[in-house]
């Protein structure tokens, strides 16, 4: 596990100067917008790099507070199960109410990911590391929505002519990076031993923006452009290759600073177990 | 051009300042755990 660690990041290293030359140079220059469209492909994968990333705090919280019971945590899997099915079973039947531009199928993938994703946490993470996981992904996800907080205004400017405007899909986007700030700020300054069952707390509600700010550009009339994949838009194939390299470019950055993010978590957490047990010992060692 | 530029430039800033304060907690955390091990 220690060799991969840097092989990966070389790996990634090479992949993310890849999507940056390919972004740069090959992707094709947008007619309307011209060069600067080409922030696009730095602005979406961070949007969905930074969702998938609060997606997995959400599940890591829900298990972190199913699984202090067994019994909630027996009937939390059976939940999942039944979510799964009516997810990929709901678009089939309720057709007509499907926003246009979404395929049945991209329902039942975030259904199948849904149930994979929580199944796959549970099996390799015990009841305190989905807690060191959701922190880390809150705070990894945190980074990757200031990028989009960050690079959508300096797009904005020169297409829209303003840096911001108060429409849904933008202030959404800033509530939900202002919900995750506060998670963190409850992380990082509480210490009460309740803290991360609040955090956890939070965190679910805190994921039900993520929906929101996804399907606003669907339900709302908004600035924000309507989506290029599964939205009805479309897009010249050449950008949409580039534009899926940026985002494994991105996953890959992501994944390998959540790792060290979460080893970096682990020792912190055995280091003041380890002090609190010296504590514990000191007196004792006194006296003799 | 110079927002394209802004926009790249300002993405790779956050990521390296993150970047950044992880490896001062790592470092932090090395001092920690040096200081314990003398200790134990």
């Amino acid at each position: 596990m220690k060799r991969a660690f840097p092989i990966l990041g070389l790996l990634t290293a090479g992949l993310l100067s890849y999507a940056l030359y390919q972004a740069l140079v090959v992707a094709p220059t947008e007619q309307t917008m011209g060069d600067v469209q080409r922030i696009f492909y730095y602005h979406v994968p961070s949007a969905w790099t930074a969702f998938l990333l609060f997606f997995l705090n959400f599940l890591a919280s829900i298990q972190y507070l199913v699984r202090r019971d067994p019994k909630s945590d027996k009937v939390a899997n059976w939940v999942v199960i039944a979510l799964g099915v009516l997810t990929c079973a709901a678009p089939y039947v309720f057709r007509g109410l499907l926003p246009p531009g979404v395929y049945p199928s991209s329902v039942v993938t975030t259904g199948i990911a849904f149930v994979g994703l929580y199944f796959l946490i549970h099996k390799l993470f015990s009841e305190q590391q989905t807690d060191m996981l959701a922190l880390t992904t809150a705070e990894v996800g945190v980074v990757f929505c200031t990028v989009v907080l960050v690079t959508g205004p300096l797009w904005a400017r020169p297409v829209w002519g303003i840096w911001w405007t108060w429409d849904v899909r933008l202030t959404s986007t800033l509530v939900l990076w202002l919900i995750y700030v506060s998670y963190l700020v409850l992380r990082r300054f509480s210490s009460s031993g309740q803290t991360p069952v609040l955090a956890a707390a939070l965190a679910v509600f805190g994921a039900l923006d993520v929906p929101l700010v996804y399907f606003s550009i669907w339900f709302f009339r908004t600035q924000h452009p309507q989506p290029v994949i599964g939205g009805g838009g479309s897009i010249d194939p050449r950008m949409l290759r580039v534009l899926l390299i940026n985002w494994l470019a991105f996953l890959c950055f992501a994944f390998l600073v959540c790792w060290s993010r979460y080893r970096l978590e682990r020792t912190k957490r055995e280091v003041e177990e380890t002090q609190a047990l010296e504590a514990l010992l000191e007196p004792r060692s006194a006296v003799r | 051009m110079t927002f394209l530029y802004a926009a790249y430039a300002a993405t790779w800033t956050i990521h390296i300042v993150y970047l950044f304060t992880l490896a001062r907690r790592y470092s932090r955390l090395k001092k920690e755990v040096d200081e314990l091990s003398k200790k134990i």
